[in-house]
């Protein structure tokens, strides 16, 4: 059935792609119009224009599918574990990163400090020379968060006994994990390893991880989704600015931590710690996402990316419908703001580390 | 060089706002380094590592405001600091500005116009194709503006149309008019009964302005592309427009203007109108109008005549076949005053024509009158010139063609070969008339009548340099309403010595009573 005539009966609402004198033409008329700013698509590959429009027709459906897939995820915290009980694939010798995968020859500063650091951090080195001799020489298998269903902030390192936030995805029933974060300052996700920061771990591993896995069994699970709706409403963006969702999880989390048979020392640390880190739920919310992508991963025919990760070397990013395959390309040089003293010639001198 | 610190108490700003602010701090007048920072023990410890916190610096707590600043010896101190408080308390920019968003792509129009329904394309073919077809995708009707556009792709996206039930203008289509909006190269005319649907773009808006200068108005004029009607397209937007047409309340009468179909489409389309249950009239430009005819249907000859056809009907008046509007007396009075100024040689027309279709018309009008035209788009392919550039005899050439409209803007828009070309016809001692078309309206140019006008003058006064008269016969393509004004382009007109007639074919009637010194 025709719909043409429909629109006689209609006010004209248009959209000009093209010559803006017609756009002044319809304005002189008084009819609304939007100009459309328009330039070649695909940089004007007509070959990959084509198959652009192919592939819109082909993905539509599954693209859909793949939105209702993350909409309806139900990301709940159920547990904090060590690393090596609980994520896939996770060994003594194994160091999660984050982005593509990457090889220690190709790794930026930060990352191989943050390398560095773990092993320190693991007793498998007691210094930072012997850290670098051991992973120069291969001793140490590296591979991407991704490769586990896991993620981690900034050099994403994560090593076997490290605490990690354990997601399950309500609705799917599958499982994401990160680690725990460290706080501002010197940190490893940043590629820092001296001492402060390996002690800190080390307490992250004694003091904060049982207490928060005692915390987080008894609530029964704490949904990040809800978290994370409400913080938006508060100004957070949920990656840089968590100060109300770390906040809405600390109100969560008290009457459990309270409930724990733990002293009102190690409570209090642990309260001051996450009241001292506005950044406490960035982690959580990282693996709540991921618990939420992973779902489409291998979706047919979905054009919706899965992941988009970067290591500070390549960026990479996962095709839904082409399931875990990696495609990268070399990490830009961010436009950042500096703290004082800092310039872009020190983001330099840690992209090109020898 | 010295290092200030100042201390804000209690005044609490997002750090990501702070570090732009700092940036921007940097840039003042006097100052070396700056930094503004709430007064963490982090951020303390930062400063202090750049040497930039002093004894009063250390005592600010994580909700005070802490500005460190390293200041040149002769920095007015003062200055900058109500530089920096202007910083600090300026509002947020980005919600005001979202209201002048500019789209990149017709995705994100639709989200900022969610209610729009037509979208106008006139990017370069290979481009456009796929514009049309997203919108026709997204349930949205398209004027395709653009040419170029392969025969294969136009009967793809006009497949697609028919089934999603949508209007497809185009590709080539220059003027449509729907709800009286004119899209493209249109003219402002009258609301009224008639309906139109048209494969020509000037045929369109000849028709649609003599309608409006005679008292009536229009419904819907749907331009369907010049190649709507052959064999291989198979008049697919024609036939939705016609049953569209069909359908409309407001359409009383239906006229149909294109130049001859191929022979099945042709078919099709009078076995649609075999049901319609409204009058209509066929103009099938230069055509074979005997099948038509067989069918008892009415034909129009020329632009005029479906016209004026249209305009008799919606004025209950029987339709008069004329010569001119104006009584023949004072015509043939003008047409002696011209041509008894001319000199023994001169002899021919020459039709200089921006549209298409009235250029057809106006050969179709002097092939009647039994003078044969030459020209670059003949009526008799005998009568084809060899160079479009140089006149023979009478000679029409339709400077909108691809041959002159290569890699430069249409005749509509940019007037610089006509007045060459009025010049060169000038200098002819055998040319007699020039006859031209002026289009108005919407998307052509602002002032065509001086443009005109100007080319003109000059024209004349080389031909009186030499002994001669030339005459310049046009007819103006348009409204009162249109921006360029048709009674002030007439005007102008008039003042250069160029003879205005009311239609296209009066005007080439005109020329034939002038070149054969009619009296």
């Amino acid at each position: 059935m025709s719909k043409i005539s429909d629109i006689f009966e209609k006010e004209m609402k248009v959209i000009n792609m093209g010559l803006e004198s017609f756009r002044s033409s319809m304005e002189h008329q008084h009819v609304k119009v939007l100009q459309v700013d328009w330039k070649p698509p695909a940089g004007g590959n007509k070959k990959l224009i084509s198959a652009l429009l192919k592939l819109k027709k082909i993905s539509e459906e599954a693209n859909k599918e793949g939105v209702e897939r993350i909409i309806n995820s139900q990301p709940v915290l159920m547990d904090v574990k060590k690393a090596i009980d609980v994520i896939p694939g996770m060994h003594k010798k194994m160091l999660l990163h984050a982005g593509p995968p990457i090889t220690w020859e190709r790794m930026c500063g930060p990352v191989r400090g943050a390398c560095m650091g773990a092993l320190i951090y693991e007793e498998i080195a007691e210094n930072p020379e012997k850290a670098e001799r051991i992973l120069s020489r291969g001793e140490i298998e590296f591979s991407p968060c991704h490769h586990h269903s896991a993620v981690g902030p900034m050099a994403g390192i994560v090593s076997s006994s490290m605490y990690v936030y354990c997601i399950e995805n309500k609705t799917f029933k599958n499982k994401s994990y990160s680690t725990l974060n460290e706080g501002l300052g010197k940190a490893l996700r940043f590629g820092s390893y001296d001492k402060d920061v390996i002690e800190r771990l080390k307490w992250m591993e004694q003091v904060l991880g049982p207490a928060l896995q005692k915390a987080v069994r008894l609530s029964g699970g704490i949904n990040v989704k809800n978290l994370t709706a409400q913080a938006l409403q508060m100004g957070d963006e949920c990656h840089n600015r968590n100060i109300a969702a770390s906040n809405l999880f600390l109100k969560e989390l008290t009457p459990y931590l309270l409930k724990t048979d733990l002293s009102k020392e190690i409570i209090l640390k642990v309260f001051q710690f996450i009241t001292g880190n506005v950044h406490s739920f960035l982690n959580m919310s990282m693996a709540a996402c991921k618990s939420s992508t992973d779902t489409i991963l291998g979706l047919k025919n979905s054009t919706l990316l899965s992941a988009m990760a970067r290591n500070g070397t390549d960026i990479g990013i996962r095709i839904a419908g082409l399931g875990e395959r990696w495609f990268t390309a070399p990490a830009g040089e961010p436009k950042g703001l500096y703290f004082p003293g800092y310039t872009r010639v020190d983001l330099l001198w840690l992209q090109h580390l020898p | 060089m010295a290092v200030k610190n100042i201390v804000k108490k209690n005044r609490y700003l997002d750090s990501v706002l702070l570090m732009l602010i700092s940036n921007q701090i940097k840039e003042l007048d006097g100052i070396v380094k700056a930094s503004v920072m709430m007064g963490t023990d982090n951020n303390r410890a930062l400063l202090e590592g750049d040497g930039l916190l002093l004894s009063e610096g250390k005592e600010a707590g994580a909700n005070d405001l802490l500005i460190a600043l390293l200041v040149k010896d002769n920095a007015d101190l003062e200055v900058i600091l109500e530089e920096i408080e202007k910083l600090l308390s300026q509002k947020k920019k980005v919600s005001e500005e979202k209201g002048s968003l500019i789209p990149k792509s017709m995705e994100s129009a639709l989200s900022i116009m969610s209610e729009a329904n037509m979208v106008v394309i006139s990017l370069p073919g290979d481009y456009a194709r796929w514009e049309a077809e997203k919108a026709l995708m997204k349930g949205l009707h398209v004027m395709l503006f653009s040419d170029n556009v392969s025969v294969e792709d136009e009967i793809e996206l006009k497949t697609l149309a028919r089934e999603k039930g949508l209007l497809l203008m185009g590709p080539d289509c220059g003027t449509s008019i729907i709800n009286n909006v004119a899209l493209g190269f249109a003219n402002i005319v009258n609301k009224g009964n008639i309906g139109i649907v048209g494969a020509s773009g000037t045929g369109i808006q000849e028709v649609t302005s003599l309608i409006t200068n005679a008292g009536c108005g229009i419904t819907q004029a749907i331009g369907t592309g010049g190649r709507d009607l052959s064999a291989r397209v198979g008049g697919l937007t024609m036939t939705g427009a016609l049953e569209a047409l069909i359908e409309d309340k407001k359409t009383e009468i239906i006229l149909l203007i294109s130049k001859p179909p191929s022979p099945q489409v042709e078919d099709k389309i009078l076995d649609i109108l075999e049901g319609c249950p409204k009058p209509f009239i066929i103009n099938f430009l230069g055509g074979d109008v005997e099948k038509s005819k067989r069918r008892g249907y009415k034909v129009a000859k020329t632009l005029e005549e479906a016209a004026y056809m249209a305009v008799a009907f919606v004025k209950k008046e029987d339709y008069k076949k004329i010569e001119f509007n104006y009584p023949l007396h004072e015509i043939k009075s003008l047409v002696e005053k011209e041509w008894s100024k001319f000199s023994k040689d001169q002899k021919y027309i020459r039709g200089l024509y921006s549209g298409g279709s009235v250029c057809e018309e106006a050969n179709i009008v002097l092939d009647d009158l039994g003078i044969l035209i030459n020209s670059n788009a003949p009526i008799r392919e005998e009568l084809k010139l060899k160079n479009s550039k140089k006149s023979v005899e009478h000679s029409f050439v339709d400077m909108g063609d691809d041959e002159f409209t290569r890699g430069v803007p249409h005749p509509m828009i940019d007037f610089t070969l006509r007045k060459e070309r009025i010049i060169e016809e000038a200098k002819d001692p055998e040319c007699a008339v020039i006859l031209m078309d002026v289009v108005l309206g919407l998307g052509v140019h602002e002032n065509p009548a001086e443009e005109i006008a100007s080319a003109v003058v000059k024209a004349k006064k080389i031909a009186e340099e030499e002994g001669r008269y030339l005459s310049v016969v046009v007819s103006i393509t348009g409204t009162s309403k249109d921006p360029q004004n048709r009674d002030r382009q007439k005007k102008i007109l008039h003042e250069a010595g160029v003879i205005v007639m009311p239609t296209n074919a009066q005007a080439a009637r005109f020329s034939a009573l002038v070149v054969r010194r009619e009296s």
